[in-house]
C-alpha cells in the first residue's frame, strides 16, 4: 500500500463534496431537503464541510407532516441554532387546511403521500431550482436508478425511462423555466457507510436511533410506536419494548426494531449482522411492489 | 457484510462494470457475488423469490435484484445502468451493471466511464463472439485500467483446461491490438460458484485466484495519474465575515498529480504564477493533495481566479486550444450533425462548440474505420474535429480521464447527446 492510499469513506466523502459544490455553482437557488434523519444529517455535515469556513450558502427545507417524532423536531431546532442555519418549514397541515390535499382515512392512514404536494408547492413558492436529497441507491430498487443530478419537469415529475446519462464527473444542469433538479450527493453510500461515517466523524444524531423503551404494537410484522397519529385495531395490543429506529419518518409509518444498541459502534455491529433491509420496516414502501417508483414519479423525495 | 473484521480506514473502493447479454450468466454471476458475500437481505431475497414465482418461473431469478424499474421487470431486461453495492472486509464494491446488446452501447459507455475494472463474460461453449469483442473495445476506448475475462459455464464443458487455454489464446491475439494494460483470465461457473468466491475443486489445473480474490486485491492505487498536476477550480469560497475578512480559497477536486504547500503553480488561462499557501479539507490542513481528493487551496498572491480556471504546475501544462480531436459515442436519436452546434461540459467549464468535421465512423464490432459513412447515429462511435468558442485546457483522455473527457448537450432539448474522449 503506497502513501497515496485513500479509504472508501474518504472517497465517498470527496465525491459527495464535489457534487454539492458542483450543484451550488451550477444552480441559482438550491435548497437542502432536511428530515432530521441520519442521511440528511450526513448530507448537512458534508455540505458544511464543502464551504468551510463560509456559512452554508443555501437554506434547509423541512417538510413538516405534523406526525413527526418530537425528538426529531427538538434535534432539528438545536442544530439550526448551533450552526446558524436558515430553516424553512413547509407544513402538510397547511396544505390540508388550504384544501391542496385530502387527509387519508382508516387505520392505514398516512401523510406520507401528501408530503409530495407540500414539497412541490414549497419549491414553486421559493423558486428553488435544485433540491439536495439524502437518498441512496442501495435503499430501494427505484432509487438505484437515480442520477446524481435528477431532472424534474414543470410538474415535479420524474421520468425514469428517459433519464440523462451521467458520465465521468460531468453533470448536465440544463433545464427549462419552471423545471427543477433533485441532487443526490449520497447516491453511492450504503447504510453501513453512513453509520461508519457518523461513528468516525462523531456526528450528532437524534436519540431515536439508539435503543430506548417505548410503547409499541405489532402490525403486519412491523413494530409501530403508539401515538395519537395511529389508531389501533381491536386485536392490536401495545406494550413497552426495548427498541430503536433504523429510519426516521412519520410516526404513522416508521417501524421500530427490537434492539439493545446504545452506541454507534453497537449499531454498526447490529446492522452488519442484520438480515432485513433498512426500509423493510417502512409501511409507505409496502403498499405495492413499485410503491417507491410510483411516488418518485409524482415528485416524492 | 461482515466487514467489522478489519480497520474501516484500510478499506478501498473499487468500481467495476459488467456487460453482458441475456444468456451469458451475468446476472447469475452478480447474484452469486452478492449472495456469497452476504450482501442480499432476507426480505429482498424473499421479495424476488415471490416476483419470480409470479412470473411463472422456477427458482429465484437474481436478475430481478438489479432490474429495478417496473418496465424492466415486466420486460425482463436491463434498460438502464443499475448500480449495486457490496463489501468484503478488504473493499467496498460498486457494480455498474449494464445491458450488453448493441442497442445499449451508450449505457455500457456510461457504466464504463467511472470504472476501475471491467468484467467481460464469455460462454465457454461459444468462445469469443462479436459481443465479447464489442465489450472489450468499449473497455479499451474508455480506458478502463483492468479487465478480467471470465470464461463462464465451465461446468458445461467438463471443466476442460484445453477449452480454457484456447479461449485465452484467442482473446490474447485479439486484444494485442488494443490498449489494455492488465488482463486476467478466470475459468468460472457462476451457477455452481466455481472460482467465483472460493477456488474451484473441479479445476485443479487452474493455479490462479478466484474472481472475488482478484477484485479484492487488484492494485488500483496507481490508476490515477500522479504526475501531471491538474486542479480545475470549482468554486471560490469567500466567507465575507469579520473573522475571515480577506479569506479567499479555491475549492475543487484534484484530478491528477500531487500538490503540496509551497509548490510553485500557474493559473490558467491567465498564466500568472504564485505559490500554494496551504491546502485544506474543511478545518484540517493537509500536507499533500492527490486524486480524487476534494480540497480547498489557498494561494500566496491575490490573483483573479474563478470557476472554470485550472491550477497546474508551470513546467507541466495541459494543451490549450480551441481545435480538438475527439472520439465521440453518440447517445441521441437525432444523429450527430456535421457543422452542428452543441454545448459541451469539460472539467468545470461549459462552452459552445461547432463540429467542424466528421473524420470517420468506427465499426464497434471490428474497429474498422469507415471514412465514407458520416451518418453518426445513436450508439455509434466516430472521430470528429471540434472547434470551441473559448480555449479548453485539456489532456489526452488516455493520460487523464478527467481532463480528457467531455459531454455534448443539445441546446434545443437540453439532453446529453454524446460522450467524447479527447485524442
Amino acid at each position: 500500500m503506497n502513501s497515496y492510499h485513500f479509504s472508501h469513506l474518504e472517497e465517498l466523502e470527496s465525491e459527495s463534496i464535489f457534487i454539492i459544490r458542483e450543484a451550488t455553482a451550477l444552480f441559482e437557488n438550491p435548497v437542502l431537503m432536511f428530515s432530521g434523519g441520519k442521511d440528511s444529517l450526513v448530507m448537512l455535515h458534508l455540505a458544511m464541510k464543502a464551504f468551510y469556513p463560509a456559512r452554508l450558502p443555501f437554506p434547509i427545507l423541512h417538510i413538516d407532516t405534523g406526525h413527526n417524532f418530537i425528538e426529531t423536531l427538538n434535534f432539528r431546532d438545536k442544530l439550526v441554532a448551533q450552526y446558524h442555519l436558515n430553516l424553512i418549514v413547509a407544513s402538510v397541515q397547511e396544505s390540508i387546511d388550504k384544501g391542496r390535499v385530502k387527509e387519508e382515512k382508516g387505520v392505514y392512514a398516512s401523510r406520507n403521500y401528501l408530503q409530495t404536494v407540500t414539497l412541490l408547492d414549497a419549491i414553486e413558492k421559493y423558486k428553488f431550482d435544485a433540491a439536495f436529497g439524502g437518498a441512496r441507491r442501495d435503499e430501494e430498487k427505484a432509487r438505484a436508478k437515480e442520477r446524481f443530478f435528477s431532472h424534474r419537469d414543470e410538474f415535479g415529475q420524474w421520468d425514469p425511462k428517459n433519464q440523462r446519462p451521467e458520465l465521468w464527473q460531468l453533470f448536465n444542469n440544463k433545464k427549462n423555466i419552471g423545471e427543477h433538479f433533485r441532487v443526490f450527493p449520497l447516491s453511492n453510500w450504503t447504510e453501513l457507510d453512513i453509520w461508519h461515517y457518523i461513528h468516525s466523524k462523531n456526528i450528532d444524531i437524534p436519540c431515536l436511533y439508539f435503543s430506548h423503551k417505548r410503547e409499541c404494537f405489532e402490525r403486519d410484522g412491523v413494530l409501530l410506536a403508539k401515538s395519537d397519529f395511529v389508531t389501533l385495531k381491536p386485536d392490536e395490543k401495545s406494550e413497552i419494548m426495548q427498541v430503536r429506529f433504523r429510519t426516521i419518518g412519520d410516526m404513522s409509518c416508521t417501524g421500530a426494531t427490537l434492539s439493545e444498541a446504545k452506541t454507534t459502534e453497537e449499531i454498526i455491529m447490529e446492522i452488519a449482522a442484520m438480515r432485513i433491509a433498512e426500509r423493510g420496516g417502512r409501511f409507505d414502501d409496502k403498499r405495492s411492489d413499485t410503491a417507491m417508483e410510483d411516488r418518485k414519479k409524482e415528485g416524492y423525495f | 457484510m461482515n466487514q467489522e473484521a478489519t480497520d474501516i480506514n484500510d478499506m478501498q473502493l473499487l468500481r467495476f462494470t459488467t456487460a453482458g447479454s441475456v444468456d451469458d450468466g451475468k446476472s447469475t454471476l452478480i447474484g452469486r457475488l452478492l449472495y456469497d458475500s452476504r450482501s442480499i437481505f432476507e426480505d429482498q431475497y424473499e421479495s424476488i423469490k415471490k416476483a419470480t414465482q409470479k412470473k411463472g418461473e422456477a427458482g429465484v431469478n437474481l436478475a430481478l435484484l438489479t432490474d429495478g424499474l417496473k418496465a424492466e421487470r415486466e420486460q425482463g431486461i436491463t434498460i438502464d445502468v443499475a448500480y449495486r453495492y457490496f463489501a468484503t472486509p478488504q473493499r467496498k464494491f460498486i457494480i455498474a451493471d449494464t445491458p450488453g446488446h448493441i442497442q445499449y452501447t451508450r449505457n455500457m459507455v456510461t457504466g464504463a466511464s467511472g470504472a476501475n475494472l471491467a468484467i467481460v463474460l464469455v460462454d465457454a461453449r461459444n468462445g469469443i463472439l462479436e459481443q465479447t469483442k464489442r465489450h472489450t473495445f468499449i473497455a479499451s476506448l474508455l480506458k478502463i485500467p483492468h479487465l478480467i475475462l471470465c470464461i463462464n459455464k465451465m461446468d458445461l464443458v467438463d471443466y476442460s483446461e484445453k477449452i480454457y487455454n484456447q479461449i485465452k489464446k484467442d482473446f490474447c491475439n485479439f486484444s494485442a491490438k488494443l490498449e489494455i494494460n492488465d488482463i486476467q483470465y478466470i475459468p468460472i461457473s457462476a451457477l455452481h460458484g466455481d472460482n467465483v468466491v472460493k477456488p474451484s475443486t473441479n479445476m485443479n489445473w487452474y493455479k490462479g485466484a478466484s474472481l472475488l480474490y482478484c477484485l479484492e486485491n487488484i492494485h488500483i492505487s496507481s490508476d490515477f495519474n500522479l504526475i501531471d498536476c491538474r486542479f480545475p477550480v470549482q468554486y471560490v469560497i469567500r466567507p465575507n465575515n469579520d473573522k475571515y475578512h480577506d479569506f479567499r480559497a479555491y475549492a475543487g477536486r484534484i484530478t491528477a498529480g500531487v500538490f503540496k504547500p509551497g509548490d510553485k503553480v500557474m493559473v490558467l488561462p491567465s498564466k500568472l504564477t504564485t505559490t500554494i499557501k496551504s491546502i485544506e479539507i474543511a478545518d484540517k490542513t493537509i500536507s499533500e493533495a492527490f486524486p480524487p481528493m476534494s480540497v480547498t487551496m489557498l494561494l500566496n498572491d491575490n490573483i483573479d481566479i474563478g470557476r472554470g480556471d485550472m491550477i497546474v504546475r508551470e513546467n507541466n501544462c495541459p494543451t490549450i486550444s480551441q481545435n480538438i480531436e475527439v472520439m465521440v459515442c453518440w447517445f441521441n436519436e437525432n444523429p450527430l450533425q456535421e457543422n452542428g452546434r452543441y454545448i459541451i461540459k469539460h472539467t468545470t467549464k461549459e462552452v459552445k462548440v461547432v463540429v467542424k468535421e466528421i473524420r470517420y465512423k468506427i465499426d464497434i464490432n471490428t474497429l474498422h474505420r469507415n471514412e465514407k459513412d458520416k451518418n453518426i447515429k445513436i450508439n455509434e462511435f466516430a472521430r470528429i474535429h471540434i472547434r470551441t468558442a473559448k480555449p479548453l485546457f485539456f489532456d489526452k483522455y488516455k493520460l487523464n480521464r478527467s481532463t480528457g473527457s467531455i459531454i455534448f448537450i443539445d441546446e434545443k432539448t437540453n439532453e446529453t447527446v454524446g460522450a467524447g474522449m479527447i485524442l
